[in-house]
C-alpha cells in the first residue's frame, strides 16, 4: 500500500505550523498507524532530518498516550479506538491521509502532532478522588457494592484521559472527561459521600483551564474509544443541581 | 558483604516486630525532608500519595505526559489477595508458599512473607478509594483462579485491573498535589544520580519538551521505575519503559540483582512481519477457559483452524501437564510452545521462514457458558485481539506465541527497599526482591501496590529518623560534576564520528541477540557468542548513532537513542548472569541443565543465591546473597 500523508509541522508552541507533504510506499496492511508513522521517521533520520513528534507509549490502547486527528477524526474515522490500534488494513480504500494534532486552545501544541494536556491533570487534582488516607480502609466486604452500579462505575472508569472528546467538540468542552469520573465515583457508596463538592470542583476547574461547557453536540461519545456515554453528563448535570 | 537486614524471630512476626523497630519522625517534623520520587506506576504513585499524606516534602517525576499514563495501567488481570473470601482454603502461608514455589526457591521468605501478609490490605486500600472491581450479585467482591494456582485468590477489574488501581493511585497521588505536600514534573527524564559523601542526595533530570537539564536534591531518593523487558525490543512493555534510572543508578554503586531473570509471557499476539513495533499481551486469565492446540499434522499447518478436525488437533498442554493443562505456570507454557513452534507444528504468517503461535480455543466454553458470559468475562480481551488482527476470535481461535513481559531481576535492595546505595530505594518492577526467578500471575500489581503505600512509607521514614542532612547546594562539586556527565553524553549522542544509524535500527540488533541467546533457552557457547557481539555493537552505537534535531527541544530520536545505549549496557549484564547461572531455574531453562524430559534442573547446592552485580569499569563484581530456607523446604517444581 502507498500513502500521500499530509502531516502537520510545528516548531514549537508559539510558531506557525503547516501541513508537509510526505510520501510513503510498500506498507503493510498488517502494519499499524503508528508503525507506519515510524517507517516514516526512520526514513527522516536517513535523510538527516528531524522526526515527527507525536505522542505514544503502551501501544495497545489503554495507556491514553496516542492522540491524531487522521482525515478530521480525532483517533481516525473507526469508532471506538485509539489511534494506536488503527491498522493500515482499515485504510485500504485511501491513498491521502492529513494527520493533525488535537486542536483545542486548552491542549497547546508544544511541537507537530504533540499537545499538552495537562489541564486534564489539573481537573483530576481539582477533586477527581475519594478523599481516603493509605492504612485506614476497612475490610473489602465491609462495603457491599452492588453489581450493577459497580459493572456502571466500571464503564464510566475506563476514561484513558486521551482528550478526543475535547478535540472534537465545537466548544472544546471536557464534559465528557469530567462527567466520567464524577458518575464513577458517585456510583459507588465510598465516593458518593464527596459527590456534590467533587462534581462543583471539577467543573469549576474545567471552567479555570478554558475548556466549554457542554451543548449537547454529542460528537464526544462517538469518538471516545472506551465508548462513554454522554448519559454521564446528563448524571453529572443532576448531581450539579 | 550483602547486608539484607531481615529481621530475626518467627515468620509471621518479622514485619510487626520490624515495624515497631522503625524509627518514626514526629508529624511536624515530616515537611523538613524531602524526598524524590522516580516514576509514577504502580509503586511510585502510591508511595507519592502515602509520604504526601504523612506529610513529607515529595517531588515526582515522570517521563509521561501524565502520571497516569505508567505503564502499570496496561496490566490486565488482576491482584492476588489472601482474603479466603472463596473459603478454598487460602492463606498469608499459601499465598507465601505460593509465591516462593512459583519463584523457583530463589526469593527471600521473609519479603515473600511480607508481601502476602499486606495482600490483604491493597485490596481494603483500593477500595476504599472506589476501584471497581468485579463484584457478585449479592454486591460482595468476585475472585478468580489465575494463573496455576488452585485457589480464587485473584481480584480484577474486567480485563484492566492495573488500569483501575493505577488511577486509584494517581487520583490519591494527584490530591497530594493539590494539598501542595507533592511536587509533580511530567515529561522529565531522569538521567543521573547525583551522590554527596556516599550517599544518594539528587538527580539530574531533563526537560523532554525544553531540553533543558536540571538538578534536583533532596535527603532521599525513590526509583519506582519499572522493569527492563524492552532490552529484548519486542516485548508487551510500553514503548517508552526503560532501564536508564536503574542503569545510572548501577553505575553510581547499586548492585544489579540477576538481570538475566526475565519472564516471557506465553500468552501475546504472534508477530506478524518485521516491521512490528511491539507486541500485545493477552491476559493469562484467557487460559483459565481458553484450551492451546496445534494441528498434529505439519500440513494443517496453513489451513484454517475451523477444518482441522478434533482428533488431528493436539491439546499439548494437557497431554503433557495432565494435572494442570492449560493453567501451568508461564515458563512452562512458554517454553512448550515454543517448542511445538520449532518442531514446524507452528500456525499464521510466516515471520523469518518460522510461523510464530498456536492456538487457544474458546468454542468448548462458548458451547458451555454461552456466548454472553464469555463476552462477560474476556469481552475486552476479544475485541482488542480482534482490532490487532482482524480476525474474531468468538469464531476462529486466537492466535499466540510467547513475548518478553516481566523482569523479575533489578537493583537489589535489602528488607527496607534500600539498595547497596545509600539513601537510593528501589520498589516495585525496579527492584528485585520478590518474584525469584519467576513471577505468579496477578502479583506484580501486589507487589507494585505493597512497596508504595506500606512498605517503602515506613522504611524511607526509618532512614530519615536515622540520618541527618546538610543542605547540599546547587553548586556543589557533585552536582556540577553530574550535570556535565548528563551533558556531555547528549552531546556524543548527538554527534557521533560517523552517524549513519538510527536507534532502532541498534535496538533491534540487540533486541535479537538477546532474544536468541538470553530468551527462555539459554546455552554456555551461545551466551559467550552474544556477550561479544553486544560488546561490538556497542561500539559500532558510539560511532554510529544518528540523532537528528535539536537537543535544546523535544527529541524523541535523542530519548530513545539514550535509552538504547543503556539498554545495550544491560543486555551485556544480563548474558553475562545468564552464563554465570549454570542451572535451570525459574523462567529460564540452561539446556545444558535439563532432567529427561524436558524439564528444568535447578541446582540448590550451587546456585541458591542471589547474584548481586556491581559495576566495574573492567569486569562486573558478582557478589552472592546466599538464600535460606529457613520455613519451607524447596522442592522440585514438577506440574505433571
Amino acid at each position: 500500500m502507498n500513502f500521500t500523508l499530509h502531516i502537520w509541522r510545528q516548531k514549537k508552541s508559539d510558531a506557525t505550523g503547516d501541513f508537509v507533504t510526505y510520501n510513503i510506499d510498500h506498507i503493510d496492511e498488517d502494519t499499524s498507524f503508528l508503525e507506519m508513522l515510524d517507517q516514516l521517521n526512520e526514513q527522516l533520520i536517513d535523510k538527516g532530518e528531524d522526526c515527527i513528534v507525536f505522542d505514544y507509549d503502551c501501544r495497545e490502547g489503554i495507556c491514553g498516550a496516542c492522540s491524531l486527528v487522521i482525515n478530521g477524526y480525532p483517533h481516525g474515522e473507526k469508532k471506538a479506538t485509539t489511534t494506536c490500534q488503527l491498522y493500515m488494513r482499515d485504510y485500504k480504500t485511501q491513498s491521502e491521509l492529513w494527520i493533525e494534532p488535537w486542536r483545542a486552545n486548552t491542549f497547546p501544541v508544544i511541537k507537530d502532532l504533540t499537545v499538552d494536556r495537562s489541564s486534564f491533570d489539573s481537573i483530576i487534582q481539582s477533586g477527581g478522588y475519594v478523599s481516603v488516607q493509605t492504612g485506614s480502609a476497612p475490610d473489602a466486604n465491609s462495603l457491599l457494592v452492588d453489581k450493577v452500579s459497580a459493572d456502571e462505575a466500571f464503564n464510566s472508569a475506563t476514561c484513558i484521559g486521551c482528550g478526543a472528546c475535547v478535540a472534537v467538540c465545537p466548544n472544546a468542552s471536557a464534559s465528557l472527561f469530567v462527567a466520567a469520573k464524577v458518575t464513577h465515583l458517585s456510583l459507588m457508596p465510598q465516593g458518593k459521600i464527596e459527590e456534590q463538592d467533587r462534581a462543583q470542583r471539577m467543573t469549576d476547574q474545567m471552567e479555570t483551564e478554558g475548556f466549554g461547557s457542554c451543548s449537547n453536540h454529542r460528537h464526544c461519545e462517538s469518538v471516545c474509544p472506551k465508548g462513554i456515554s454522554v448519559s454521564n453528563i446528563t448524571k453529572m448535570n443532576k448531581i450539579l443541581i | 558483604m550483602l547486608e539484607s537486614f531481615e529481621p530475626i524471630g518467627p515468620l509471621e512476626d518479622k514485619w510487626k516486630k520490624h515495624l515497631f523497630d522503625l524509627a518514626l519522625i514526629a508529624p511536624q517534623n515530616r515537611k523538613k525532608h524531602k524526598v524524590i520520587v522516580i516514576g509514577t506506576g504502580l509503586a511510585g504513585a502510591s508511595l507519592c500519595a502515602t509520604l504526601g499524606e504523612a506529610g513529607y516534602k515529595v517531588s515526582s517525576f515522570c517521563f509521561q505526559d501524565s502520571p497516569r499514563r505508567a505503564h502499570s495501567i496496561a496490566a490486565q488481570g488482576g491482584i492476588n489477595a489472601n482474603k479466603n473470601y472463596k473459603n478454598d482454603g487460602d492463606s498469608t502461608w499459601r499465598l507465601f508458599y505460593d509465591t516462593i514455589k512459583g519463584g523457583d526457591f530463589r526469593a527471600r521468605e521473609s519479603n515473600v512473607y511480607r508481601l502476602a501478609e499486606l495482600s490483604s490490605n491493597i485490596i481494603d486500600q483500593a477500595v476504599a478509594q472506589g476501584v471497581p472491581f468485579a463484584r457478585e450479585y449479592s454486591g460482595y467482591l468476585a475472585n478468580r483462579s489465575f494463573g496455576g494456582t488452585q485457589v480464587s485468590r485473584t481480584f480484577y477489574a474486567r480485563g484492566q485491573t492495573g488500569q483501575q488501581l493505577l488511577l486509584g493511585a494517581y487520583q490519591a497521588h494527584s490530591r497530594q498535589i493539590e494539598e501542595g505536600s507533592v511536587t509533580h514534573h511530567s515529561r522529565s527524564e531522569m538521567l543521573e544520580l547525583i551522590m554527596v559523601e556516599g550517599r544518594a542526595r539528587g538527580v539530574v533530570v531533563r526537560d523532554l519538551v525544553s531540553g533543558e537539564i536540571s538538578a534536583h536534591v533532596a535527603d532521599c531518593i525513590v526509583l519506582c521505575t519499572g522493569g527492563y523487558s524492552n532490552a529484548f525490543y519486542l516485548s508487551t512493555n510500553a514503548k517508552g519503559c526503560n532501564t536508564s534510572a536503574t542503569w545510572r543508578a548501577y553505575k553510581k554503586g547499586a548492585f544489579f540483582a540477576n538481570p538475566s531473570f526475565t519472564q516471557i509471557h506465553p500468552t501475546c499476539v504472534p508477530p506478524t512481519g518485521e516491521n512490528q513495533s511491539k507486541l500485545t499481551l493477552m491476559s493469562e486469565s484467557l487460559r483459565n477457559d481458553g484450551r492451546i492446540w496445534a494441528p498434529k499434522n505439519v500440513e494443517d499447518c496453513e489451513k484454517n483452524p475451523i477444518d482441522i478436525a478434533e482428533e488431528d488437533r493436539d491439546y499439548f498442554l494437557e497431554r503433557m501437564y495432565p494435572a494442570f493443562a492449560n493453567l501451568v505456570p508461564r515458563d512452562v507454557a512458554s517454553r512448550a510452545v515454543k517448542h511445538i513452534c520449532d518442531e514446524g507444528y507452528g500456525v499464521g504468517s510466516k515471520v523469518h521462514g518460522q510461523r510464530l503461535g498456536v492456538y487457544l480455543d474458546f468454542t468448548d466454553i462458548i458451547n458451555k457458558l454461552g456466548l454472553d458470559a464469555v463476552a462477560e468475562k474476556y469481552g475486552n480481551l476479544f475485541e482488542m485481539y480482534e482490532s490487532i488482527t482482524g480476525e474474531d476470535p468468538y469464531k476462529t481461535p486466537m492466535k499466540i506465541y510467547p513475548a518478553p513481559h516481566y523482569t523479575m531481576g533489578g537493583l537489589w535492595v535489602d528488607y527496607n527497599l534500600m539498595t547497596t546505595v545509600e539513601g537510593l530505594f528501589a520498589g516495585g518492577e525496579a527492584n528485585f526482591s520478590d518474584h525469584g526467578a519467576n513471577r505468579l500471575g496477578a502479583s506484580a500489581l501486589m507487589q507494585g501496590l505493597a512497596d508504595g503505600y506500606f512498605v517503602l512509607p515506613q522504611t524511607v521514614a526509618n532512614y530519615l529518623a536515622r540520618n541527618s542532612f546538610d543542605k547540599v547546594e546547587e553548586d556543589h562539586p557533585e552536582v556540577e560534576k553530574s550535570l556535565d556527565s548528563v551533558k556531555a553524553r547528549i552531546e556524543q549522542l548527538m554527534h557521533a564520528p560517523d552517524p549513519k544509524h538510527s536507534p532502532e535500527y541498534f535496538h533491534q540488533k540487540l533486541g535479537g541477540i538477546l532474544w536468541e541467546a538470553c530468551g527462555m533457552s539459554r546455552e554456555s557457547g551461545t551466551l559467550e557468542r552474544a556477550i561479544k557481539e553486544i560488546e561490538t555493537l556497542e561500539a559500532k552505537f558510539w560511532n554510529n548513532i544518528k540523532v537528528t534535531g535539536d537537543d535544546k527541544d523535544l527529541n524523541q530520536t535523542l530519548e530513545r537513542a539514550g535509552r538504547v545505549a543503556d539498554f545495550i549496557e544491560l543486555g551485556k549484564l544480563m548474558c553475562q548472569d545468564a552464563l554465570m547461572r549454570e542451572e535451570s531455574c525459574g523462567a529460564h531453562a540452561r539446556v545444558e541443565h535439563l532432567a529427561e524430559g524436558g524439564e528444568a534442573k535447578r541446582d540448590d547446592d550451587n546456585f541458591s543465591f542471589v547474584a548481586a552485580w556491581q559495576y566495574n569499569e573492567e569486569q562486573p563484581e558478582l557478589h552472592k546473597e546466599q538464600l535460606h530456607f529457613e520455613f519451607i523446604k524447596p522442592t522440585v517444581r514438577n506440574y505433571k
